[in-house]
């Protein structure tokens, strides 16, 4: 049997846009998971007092906290939207591959408005 | 007896994966929604947001959603990409303490007297 090629090198691969919103919900769904306990912490702070209060909005008032908030932002809104779209997969919605692309690229859209829009409300 | 990688459990997981991500579809926008509309706020204003039974309610009903969604998730990661099984036991583990951990700290947060004292 002749050996077939294996192109593992994901920089060798040239992934389609679906494959780019796959990979990303699977990224975003990664450091949402650490962000739960961490959202769950700054919660306990938040409510701890008005000591923990302050100590929370002092640190939300650092631009790199924010640029991280940011970072969730997107994680949230990517994996949400995408999540939908793999619902919508599920029940053979838009399963052609001209529907996928363009399903592909209004996730790409839409987690794009909700990041900006978010960039504009933590930093403007 | 199932083994401890047993490849049975592939149906139930996709369920529930499903199941708890409609649920959230529908619960984050609307918990964002109440939280965002009424910032900027002070420690006061924050802890008054907590105040309705149904709002603590429906943040433990999602929070419960979210882990069992993050544990099928961090599941089929380490499934993909994590081969020697002793290994990935033990990341599930660690999965598992820290999703349980943050669902049992947010129900002691929304249900605790903490919350509630000097109020």
């Amino acid at each position: 049997m002749a050996k077939r090629p294996v192109y593992l090198d994901l920089f060798r691969i040239h992934l389609p846009l679906a494959g780019w919103v796959s990979v990303l919900h699977r990224i975003s769904g990664a450091l949402l998971f650490v962000a739960m306990p961490l959202g769950v912490w700054g919660l306990s702070v938040s409510l701890s007092g008005e000591d923990g209060f302050k100590r929370m909005a002092d640190c939300f008032s650092l631009p790199l906290a924010r640029l991280f908030l940011l970072l969730l932002v997107w994680a949230l809104a990517h994996h949400g939207f995408a999540g939908l779209r793999h619902l919508a997969l599920d029940v053979h919605w838009g399963v052609d591959q001209q529907r996928a692309r363009q399903s592909s690229v209004a996730v790409l859209l839409a987690t794009g408005l909700v990041v900006l829009f978010a960039a504009w409300r933590l930093f403007a | 007896m199932r083994s401890a990688t047993g490849s049975h459990s592939g149906t139930g997981a996709w369920l529930v994966q499903r199941a708890t991500a409609l649920l959230l579809a529908f619960a984050l926008p609307g918990l964002a929604i109440h939280f965002l509309t009424a910032m900027p706020l002070d420690f006061d204003g924050w802890r008054a947001l907590f105040a309705p039974l149904w709002l603590r309610l429906l943040m433990l009903l999602a929070g419960v959603a979210l882990a069992l969604h993050a544990w099928v998730g961090m599941r089929d990661i380490f499934m993909d990409y994590i081969h020697p099984t002793g290994l990935r036991l033990a990341l599930y583990l660690v999965v598992v303490v820290t999703l349980a951990g943050s669902v049992a700290w947010l129900a002691a947060i929304l249900f605790g007297a903490a919350l509630w004292r000097g109020a």
